[in-house]
């Protein structure tokens, strides 16, 4: 096999890197490079210097260190039965990759993840070798995030920690039985043991110091950026409900910033067991909608997905305006007196819209002309709200309310 | 009207002297005349209107000035107008930063959010090509940027910060940013050939904006809603854009169409060699062997959800062996029994009552943590008795290898672990009782119980009783010692 170049390598890699959806390079300390040798900085809020034409931010140089790899998870183009082409970076390849990137401004900083090749020890072993080259011999104050090898020794962990802003380790399947099918040499006890790591690593750095006397020297930094996870929709037989309800268990189980989704999409070699299909798109928008229900706007799983629906999310609707229309007998919400829990719940009303009529209505009674211009989308809010000079009347139970919202079924067309 | 000069499109430090004494005056709003460039002096052939030099307490919240200061900067030619009124009612109380339904407020904010959101593209879409290096070894860039509105100054900074330690020209049409050697010079603005027209590493990045785009998911608007086509001139990679969304629907519909292949031998390989390796179970026949079977324990749908089995710790040669209900949150993270506020709690007790936590051995009824995901937080549920019994399997092989004198079972469920039957905590609480041959049964209730309860001074009664049952049970070990001495 002749050599190939770096060009080619960087091809090959990405192109194997580009199915985690992950890009985050926000929320992690803010360091920046003056006064000091070296080069980087981060700010608290993460920037995407490019979009590709999949809609998906570039904010980090996202390659894999080799796609070679020695398990056979059957939804993955790196499987160890697919025939694509395969490739290995240096550990120097990827770390002046990285740097001539960042000093371009192209990027944020790396996210490096890999096939498993000889161990999952040795896997881990070089990924962290990346992170301490940037990290020591080339004073990198850039984001790194490392992907975690959950079969990995849990001291390689802690040492990627040291140096990562964000690990994150992948859950995969939203159920052990999918996983034991599709994904056979993984396990989700492993991968949960391995989140479970992480979370006590990140815990037992930030402890506060006691308040009396001298704080203690502080320990090093560990994974400052938390750690997130990803899973994969449409590949399996699972349901909204038990995605969200595994969702649910890892945000309270170990501290997760993000989980994504993502939608199970064809890849060249596809195994026989999973026909390639179109990816899920519109799930995948619906799972992340309910997904930010839980977090910012106080729903719990269960009462997401509906069992009217099977389980699963109404695509024709967004999950909230969907949970409002099954619990008519919430509304309507007068804007001018109701608790901030209660506004979260109207269709159209943000975490922001919120926060200003909270703020706004201090100071008038708030009347459909106040809402008007502190919404953008108040027509979509009307049948669930009160206010001043409004009452939505026999809106709120009408039949018809769904209609409104979902668009005209598509004529056919004349030509088909 | 009166006519205000300021020195630039930007010069909001004048705006701000000239804005005070207009309001000391109390000038209207709609009788200023604002101009910011020296053409438009011409154009009205009018001198600057001599200001009144009256000072005033202006009365406005500092966090006016923040977003003010960024507004100033938003190429809405108003703007020093509108701020003015802004400044004015704010005084006046006549509008509040708070009231969000305020039109002004409105467009203050709506500003504001505009010349952030331009610095940040900024710092998104500048690409610097390398030009060389310094005669003090200092590599050197140069980029061409075109932002929208005037935020060189804001925006700049922010590259100060990330790359001291290079030498780097940003030009815009309006402004010059030179960093040379740790400092920071502005000058007019220039010409896009004023800079590099090449660098290698370019065909790198183009290369990676390919390669990571997914021809199967398709959403241009989502692309162009952050990367708006107006910035596509001055990025490297945008050219790539037209030919990747064209070929992208050919490309997915192959991948779709495309036969399995056989797979690649070398998966059979390696499958091959993961069965020769793979370890071989062990005879439970030593308590080692016993906690490494039960890492992979499947006897009930709780390994489902938790992290992972959390087995007894302590001393083989124990002769006291408390059992509790089952590991907690902090306990399912570290893998170790009895470490969080229940944990607490027992240690403090233990102290109390002069048992040894590193002589006894701790264990639970059920070896995984049973909860419901609440927002942020696990709330631990109870283990039903089906689960209970599954665990029995390992807490009896746990009693066969340790071969405890004593067994402290805390709450109903340690008590039905140990029995292997339903047993009321009030029957059993301070009997002693001979379950097996020389091993006796004491019982009190689980610590996390004590921590439940909302009323201080029951909850001082009932740690007391709970202490007297640590005390009983170290004056029973102690009886033992005594006998068998």
């Amino acid at each position: 096999m002749a050599s190939r170049t770096l060009i080619q390598k960087l091809a090959v890699l990405a192109d194997a890197a580009k199915y985690d959806a992950s890009c985050a390079s926000s929320g992690t300390q803010k360091r920046n490079s003056l006064g000091k040798d070296g080069v980087g900085s981060t700010e608290g809020m993460g920037i995407c210097h490019a979009y590709a034409p999949d809609g998906r931010c570039i904010s980090l140089l996202k390659i894999l260190l080799t796609n070679f790899c020695i398990f056979d998870c059957r939804y993955c183009i790196n499987r160890s039965s697919s025939n694509v082409e395969r490739a290995r970076f240096t550990v120097e390849e990827v770390v002046s990759l990285t740097l001539d990137f960042y000093k371009r401004n192209y990027i944020e900083g790396l996210f490096l993840s890999s096939g498993i090749i000889r161990s999952p020890d040795y896997t881990m072993e070089q990924l962290v070798e990346v992170a301490r080259r940037l990290r020591i011999d080339h004073n990198y104050r850039g984001y790194i995030h490392l992907k975690t090898i959950a079969e990995a020794d849990p001291l390689l962990i802690e040492k990627a920690g040291r140096y990562a802003d964000r690990l994150s380790v992948n859950i995969e399947l939203p159920t052990e039985t999918s996983l034991t099918q599709y994904a056979p040499e993984k396990s989700g006890p492993t991968i949960r043991k391995a989140m479970a790591d992480v979370r006590s690593n990140i815990e037992t750095t930030t402890e506060k110091a006691p308040d009396r006397g001298k704080p203690p020297p502080r320990p090093p930094r560990f994974a400052p950026g938390g750690q997130s996870t990803q899973m994969i929709v449409g590949a399996d037989a699972s349901i909204d409900r038990d995605i969200l309800s595994t969702s649910a268990r890892l945000y309270s189980s170990y501290k997760l910033r993000r989980v994504y989704y993502s939608a199970y999409s064809p890849i060249p070699d596809a195994s026989s067991d999973l026909p390639p299909v179109r990816p899920p798109l519109q799930r995948e928008h619906r799972l992340y909608q309910a997904d930010w229900m839980m977090r910012f706007y106080g729903y719990e799983h269960a009462e997401i997905a509906g069992a009217d629906t099977g389980g699963m999310l109404d695509l024709d609707i967004d999950p909230k305006l969907a949970w409002s229309l099954r619990n008519r007998a919430y509304f309507p919400v007068d804007v001018n007196r109701a608790s901030k829990e209660q506004l979260l719940r109207v269709p159209g009303f943000g975490p922001g819209t919120v926060k200003k009529i909270l703020s706004s209505r201090r100071h008038a009674r708030l009347r459909l002309d106040h809402l008007s211009r502190i919404s953008r989308s108040i027509s979509k809010s009307l049948p669930f709200i009160t206010a001043a000079d409004w009452t939505p009347g026999a809106l709120t139970d009408s039949d018809r309310l769904r209609a409104r919202y979902t668009p005209e079924p598509e004529q056919m067309s004349l030509f088909a | 009207m009166i006519a205000v000069d300021l020195k630039s499109e930007t010069d909001f430090a004048s705006w701000r002297t000239r804005a005070r004494s207009l309001l000391a005056a109390d000038i209207q709003p709609g009788m200023i005349a604002w101009r910011t460039n020296p053409a438009d002096r011409d154009l009205f052939g009018e001198q600057p209107s001599p200001l009144p030099e009256r000072d005033i307490k202006v009365r406005v919240p500092r966090q006016f000035l923040t977003l003010a200061e960024r507004a100033a900067c938003h190429r809405d030619d108003e703007r020093f107008a509108r701020l003015y009124r802004l400044l004015y009612r704010l005084h006046h109380r006549d509008c509040a930063l708070s009231d969000k339904s305020d039109p002004d407020i409105i467009w203050l904010e709506k500003r504001d959010k505009a010349v952030r959101r331009d610095i940040h593209k900024m710092h998104a879409f500048v690409r610097f090509r390398a030009s060389g290096v310094s005669e003090f070894g200092r590599e050197q860039f140069g980029a061409w940027f075109e932002p929208d509105n005037y935020i060189e100054e804001l925006a700049v900074p922010f590259f100060v910060r990330r790359f001291p330690n290079m030498d780097w020209l940003i030009v815009t049409p309006r402004r010059t940013a030179r960093y040379v050697d740790g400092e920071l010079t502005y000058t007019d603005g220039g010409a896009r050939d004023q800079l590099p027209a090449e660098d290698a590493v370019e065909d790198q990045w183009r290369t990676y904006f390919a390669s990571i785009f997914n021809p199967a998911r398709l959403k241009t608007k989502a692309m162009t809603a952050e990367m708006p086509k107006r910035y596509w001139k001055n990025l490297p990679e945008a050219q790539l854009i037209p030919s990747l969304i064209a070929s992208s629907t050919t490309r997915a519909r192959e991948m779709q169409a495309a036969a399995p292949q056989p797979a690649n031998p070398r998966a059979a390989t390696i499958m091959r060699q993961r069965e020769l390796t793979a370890p071989q179970a062990e005879p439970l026949n030593t308590l080692a062997a016993v906690n490494a079977a039960a890492r992979t324990c499947t006897r009930c749908d709780l390994c489902r959800h938790a992290s992972q089995t959390v087995l007894g710790e302590g001393p083989q040669s124990a002769r006291l062996m408390i059992v509790g209900e089952q590991p907690g949150d902090q306990e399912d993270i570290a893998g170790r029994p009895f470490i969080g506020p229940a944990g607490k709690l027992l240690d403090q007790s233990l102290a109390h009552s002069g048992i040894e936590r590193s002589t006894t051995y701790l264990t639970n009824a059920v070896k995984h943590f049973k909860f419901t995901p609440r927002g942020k937080r696990r709330i631990h549920s109870k283990p039903n008795a089906g689960e209970i019994n599954q665990c029995r399997w390992w807490l009896n092989l746990e009693r066969e290898f340790v071969q405890p004198e004593i067994i402290l079972a805390m709450g109903a469920t340690a008590l039905r672990g140990v029995l292997g039957r339903a047993g009321r905590l009030t029957d059993y609480r301070g009997q002693t009782l001979e379950i097996a041959k020389g091993v006796t049964l004491l019982t009190t209730v689980h610590p996390a119980y004590l921590l439940r309860l909302p009323d201080a001074d029951r909850r001082e009664q009932e740690l007391a009783r709970f202490r007297a049952d640590l005390a009983q049970t170290a004056m029973l070990l102690e009886e033992r010692t005594r006998a068998s001495g």
